[in-house]
């Protein structure tokens, strides 16, 4: 069992990521009741944003230290996220706010098919390195290998969730996020403005794609316009996984999410005889989502929802 | 409302017509006849098809300039047949890389009638298309598909020029049995066509050799992490990793293998030997070894004047297949001489039984329509740069032909 | 039924323009444009056929599948397993297609059940699941025992052949030439005719109108005694199976088949034609389907040469501008016509706001 320690840090830097994501996800659909299909895309919009910054600053011979050039990739990319999901709620979705569940299902896939589309004419199909800014340290941990890369993005990713839960429970916009999710009906009443929390909830969330696309892609070494895609998948997983619309449970499912991925593509083949392999990989997140979906749709820590016509 | 109904769909199935004639490829007509008093001339036209756009469009446009200097070379030459001067023109096509696109690119070419292809690139896109041009008669040559299936199909029109996925897993297979003396071999696969097609060969091989497979995972050809699958693979110790697959995969794999502390020798395809490799790997790429099938173009026989003459002529490097797809327009051209008709049904049994120095060395196909004798080169990288350490097969290097 | 003046006698005339219509037109372009246009015309009918599958599930029931592809590769992998060199077994075609029919049908049932106490939303999200992990079983199932032949898919699938009489050659019927592609025009065009008239008749059935009344309120269906579990499975069975018959037909065209032609995006393509055209519609959904298989051919068709002739290369691939194109119009469709560019009217009344 000497690879579980290795397997498990690799889960939980992975679903520390997942985690990211699955918040924007959560948060969204919290309030306003749509699963934002596109907010992979603004994940992958973060990445590429912030590694064009890198790589113009790398190659302009100013002579930047590491960490001022990741930060400034990082200054760009997460206003460049917010304004577009801005224009994403205020032009494809806050008009069919009434609408049959159908249309802005349907409307978030048309934005996510847009935003990589637009992002393979901006910046092509070819695959792009992460530069190597920083050297990578590894640390050999008790027979596993950690590097100083996966601690920064689980203590970073640990502070923005923390950071999260203050802004969402010790702020009046959190507050008003909250009574908004539980009835916006009544929130108004109250004076709370709803376009205004709706809003607040997707740049909130835009900001954390932003900051997990950089990571993503610097834990990785690459990023490309499909990459939106299927990550997007497995942080809606995650969420769902935790309980949608509840933010620790986005975390909790984040990480589990990311834990059981490494370990089953680990061990499958071990546990099956080699009759299914790692290729089966992908297949866990969906797996899960099934089982949660059928056996318990609230998620692990959603509470009991009754049917809503 | 009724009429309404009807009108729409007569309007549609009109429009239907009219936009199909509108857009109607003006290509595809034949071009006119070109005669002068003293000489008969007869138009040739040869077909490429390649991804002209798309992520491997650089390779594709690569080969379309080849068989399009080629075709210069040629009318230049004012070569003769059966009493007329062979006038050749170039149908180019784009397929996209895409197995969906290549049966009807390839039917557009088999309607025009075309009097050979030089295609597909992609092993995922020739094999499909192939089945056309036999239905049609039309010979085809690919410069690259390496995928064996192509030739057992056992359609009498499909040829190549490079070895194929067989001959090039075999030879890696063993390489690393023998020049590698790996005891712990772990193989690693796209599970594509192309990437599961040759790391299965090359188990086989390097197991016959001698050497123990100590363990086989697989990714995608679009994953980006493979953290997992390499912990696991690290757990077995082996002393030589084998990926079946392409560059994309392979860089961002190298950089995770770096980071997870992993030593062993990383060898690979000719998927992975790009010069994109070394952008997207960085330095973990240093040392890796990969396969080519053929030989690096200074060591084929008239390799670097074709290489000047390419840059002369098209401003650019040669990307990769560029000698194959020039070679292959060639083949075509001796066969029509032998036949002394440019009719497919008519040079197609030359073709098979064609012995032709190219620029990439002697050509001869076996009865499958695979090259025979195809030299496989084993390369490293070494300071960024793939430096050729081997070459297994082919015949001896001939003194440049004239 | 009639209320235009001049009354039946101008519908029959309407019917009996299209018919011929359709009945010349592969020849028609075949002449005009080349045999590449009939392929094209064959590739719109086989996306009808599928497009009124999902109309069932979609627009008659209003279950949101996103996973619908799932059927068409069951259909197109059972009938390529059952005729081709992969197991060395060549059944009939009027035994495989009924075959991939029936076992698509099955897997609707299979992949509805856990699905049918879900919302929308999540409805999508499962079904979705559900194709990707069909698709990602089909391109591995070739180890340890070699079912799908994995990545590199099946070659040489047999054509469609009736006794001697094959579909796929080029032969002299009557005294006019026929040519593989516009023999299987006939074949696809006398089913799809087929689905069409099912499809009708389902929709003013009991089923069709329960599967209506779901739709619109599923709790009111049940409280008026309607076995929505039952209604529908039945729904997810139907349209699956006409994805499974598509498929079929698909492999013994193509006579190639890989994981690759069912991937998600083929889903959404599909779902798009059904809800561009027109939810619930059948003749909208077929103008979807048309209209969404012919524009990228003309797309490609035009933009890379202009873009030649305007800036000597082609600067913008034509397949980022098809599926821009694409998003787009799912976009402004659900923005400013929801319920598709040929409505049923009932759906209108549903979307008007």
């Amino acid at each position: 069992m000497d690879i579980l320690l290795q397997q498990l840090i690799n889960g939980i830097t992975l679903g520390s990521i997942y985690a990211l994501v699955a918040l924007g996800y959560t948060m969204v659909y919290g309030i306003v009741g749509l699963i934002n299909f596109a907010h992979g895309e603004l994940v992958m919009v973060g990445a590429l944003t912030a590694l064009s910054v890198i790589q113009a600053l790398m190659t302009s011979g100013l002579g930047l230290p590491p960490a001022v050039i990741v930060l400034a990739g990082l200054l760009v990319a997460v206003p460049v996220c917010m304004l577009l999901a801005y224009a994403m709620e205020r032009i494809a979705y806050r008009p069919l706010r009434g609408a049959p569940r159908l249309a802005p299902l349907i409307t978030a896939i048309g934005v996510s098919i847009v935003l990589q589309n637009l992002a393979m004419l901006v910046w092509g199909r070819s695959y792009f390195s992460f530069p190597g800014v920083v050297n990578v340290t590894t640390y050999s941990v008790g027979g596993a290998a950690v590097t100083d890369q996966q601690i920064v993005i689980v203590l970073l990713a640990a502070a923005l969730m923390a950071g999260l839960l203050v802004v969402v429970h010790r702020t009046r916009l959190g507050l008003a996020m909250r009574a908004t999710a539980e009835n916006s009906t009544v929130a108004g009443l109250m004076g709370v403005d709803a376009n205004r929390v709706i809003v607040a909830a997707f740049l909130l969330g835009a900001a954390l794609a932003a900051i997990a696309g950089l990571m993503v892609s610097a834990y990785y070494g690459i990023a490309h316009y499909y990459m939106g895609f299927m990550l997007g998948l497995k942080a809606f997983t995650a969420a769902v996984l935790g309980g949608i619309g509840n933010l620790a449970g986005a975390m909790l499912g984040g990480l589990l999410l990311g834990v059981i991925e490494s370990l089953g593509a680990g061990y499958i083949g071990d546990l099956t005889g080699d009759v299914l392999g790692s290729n089966y990989q992908d297949v866990f997140a969906f797996f899960v989502l099934i089982l949660v979906l059928t056996i318990r749709p609230s998620g692990l820590l959603g509470e009991r929802i009754s049917e809503r016509a | 409302m009724n009429c309404s109904r009807f009108c729409l769909a007569a309007t549609a199935v009109l429009l239907f017509l009219g936009i199909g004639g509108c857009s109607e490829d003006k290509k595809s007509q034949p071009a006119p006849k070109a005669g002068s008093a003293e000489m008969k001339t007869v138009d040739v036209t040869i077909g490429v098809v390649a991804p002209l756009t798309g992520p491997q469009s650089h390779i594709g446009k690569d080969l379309e300039n080849a068989v399009r200097l080629a075709a210069e070379d040629a009318n230049a030459a004012k070569i003769s047949v059966g009493g007329s001067v062979l006038k050749f023109q170039i149908m180019a096509e784009d397929d996209q890389a895409d197995p969906k696109m290549a049966p009807v690119v390839a039917q557009k070419l088999a309607d025009a009638r075309v009097n050979a292809v030089v295609g597909h690139f992609n092993s995922g896109t020739t094999i499909p298309a192939s089945k056309i041009y036999s239905d049609a008669g039309i010979p085809q040559i690919s410069p690259s598909a390496t995928n064996p299936k192509y030739t057992e199909q056992g359609f009498r029109t499909a040829f190549r020029v490079v070895a194929n996925d067989n001959q090039q897993g075999k030879v890696v297979g063993e390489y690393i049995a023998k020049d590698l003396k790996s005891k712990a071999l772990a193989i690693i696969d796209d599970r594509t066509a192309y990437g599961q097609g040759v790391a299965d060969v090359v188990q086989k091989s390097a197991t016959a050799a001698g050497t123990k497979v100590v363990a086989r995972e697989y990714t995608t050809d679009k994953s980006t992490d493979f953290k997992a699958i390499l912990t696991k693979i690290k757990s077995r110790k082996p002393d030589v990793i084998f990926f079946g697959g392409i560059d994309t995969q392979a860089g961002p794999m190298l950089k995770q293998m770096k980071s997870l502390g992993i030593s062993a020798q990383y060898v690979g395809a000719d998927g992975i030997q790009s010069t994109e490799l070394f952008k997207l790997g960085g330095d973990a790429v240093e040392g890796t070894l990969a396969s080519f099938p053929g030989l690096p173009l200074d060591r084929m026989p008239q390799g670097k004047s074709f290489g000047e003459r390419y840059r002369t002529k098209w401003n650019q490097d040669v990307v990769l297949y560029a000698p194959q797809g020039y070679d292959a327009f060639n083949v075509f051209i001796e066969a029509m001489k032998k036949a002394g008709s440019t009719e497919p049904a008519k040079f197609l049994p030359e073709l098979a039984r064609i012995d032709y120095g190219g620029i990439t060395g002697p050509i001869r196909f076996d009865e499958k329509g695979d090259i025979k004798d195809g030299p496989i080169t084993m390369f490293k990288a070494v300071g960024g740069k793939w430096v050729p350490v081997a070459t297994i097969g082919g015949p001896a290097p001939a003194a440049e032909k004239k | 039924m009639s209320r235009i003046p001049g009354g039946k006698r101008l519908e029959w005339a309407g019917i009996v323009l299209i018919a011929l219509a359709l009945a010349v037109l592969p020849f028609a372009l075949a002449a005009a444009f080349g045999q590449t246009w009939v392929r094209v015309v064959n590739l719109a009918l086989l996306y009808a056929m599928l497009a009124l599958g999902l109309n069932i599930v979609v627009g008659f029931a209003g279950l949101l599948d996103l996973g619908y592809i799932a059927f068409y590769a069951v259909g197109a992998y059972l009938y390529a397993l059952l005729a081709s060199p992969q197991f060395g077994v060549h059944l009939p075609f009027w035994i495989t297609l009924p075959l991939g029919f029936l076992v698509a049908a099955f897997f609707g049932v299979l992949l509805g059940a856990p699905t049918l106490k879900l919302r929308g939303d999540y409805l999508a999200i499962v079904t979705l699941g559900f194709g990707e992990i069909i698709r990602i079983f089909l391109n591995n199932l070739n180890a340890p025992v070699n079912i799908t032949n994995g990545p590199q898919g099946i070659n040489l699938v047999d054509p469609l052949k009736i006794g001697a009489f094959s579909f796929s050659t080029r032969e002299t019927l009557l005294g006019v030439d026929f040519t593989g592609p516009q023999k299987y025009y006939y074949a696809l065009l006398a089913l799809t005719l087929g689905i069409i008239v099912l499809n009708t008749r389902l929709q003013d059935s009991r089923i069709g109108r329960a599967w209506e009344a779901i739709r619109e309120d599923e709790i009111a269906a049940r409280a008026m005694g309607i076995n929505t579990r039952n209604i529908k499975l039945l729904a997810f069975a139907m349209g699956a199976s006409f994805g499974g018959l598509a498929g079929g037909l698909f492999a013994s065209i193509q006579g190639f088949i890989s994981p690759e032609s069912f991937s998600l995006l083929e889903s959404i393509t599909v779902l798009s034609m059904v809800v561009l055209g027109g939810m619930g519609n059948i003749a909208g959904v077929i103008l979807g389907a048309v209209l969404l298989t012919a524009l990228p051919e003309v797309i490609r068709f035009t933009v890379v040469p202009a873009q030649e002739a305007v800036f000597g290369k082609v600067i913008v691939d034509p397949e980022a501008i098809r599926m821009l194109l694409f998003g787009l119009a799912l976009i402004l469709v659900m923005l400013f016509r929801p319920a598709g560019l040929w409505p049923a009217t009932l759906r209108k009344r549903e979307f008007a706001r």
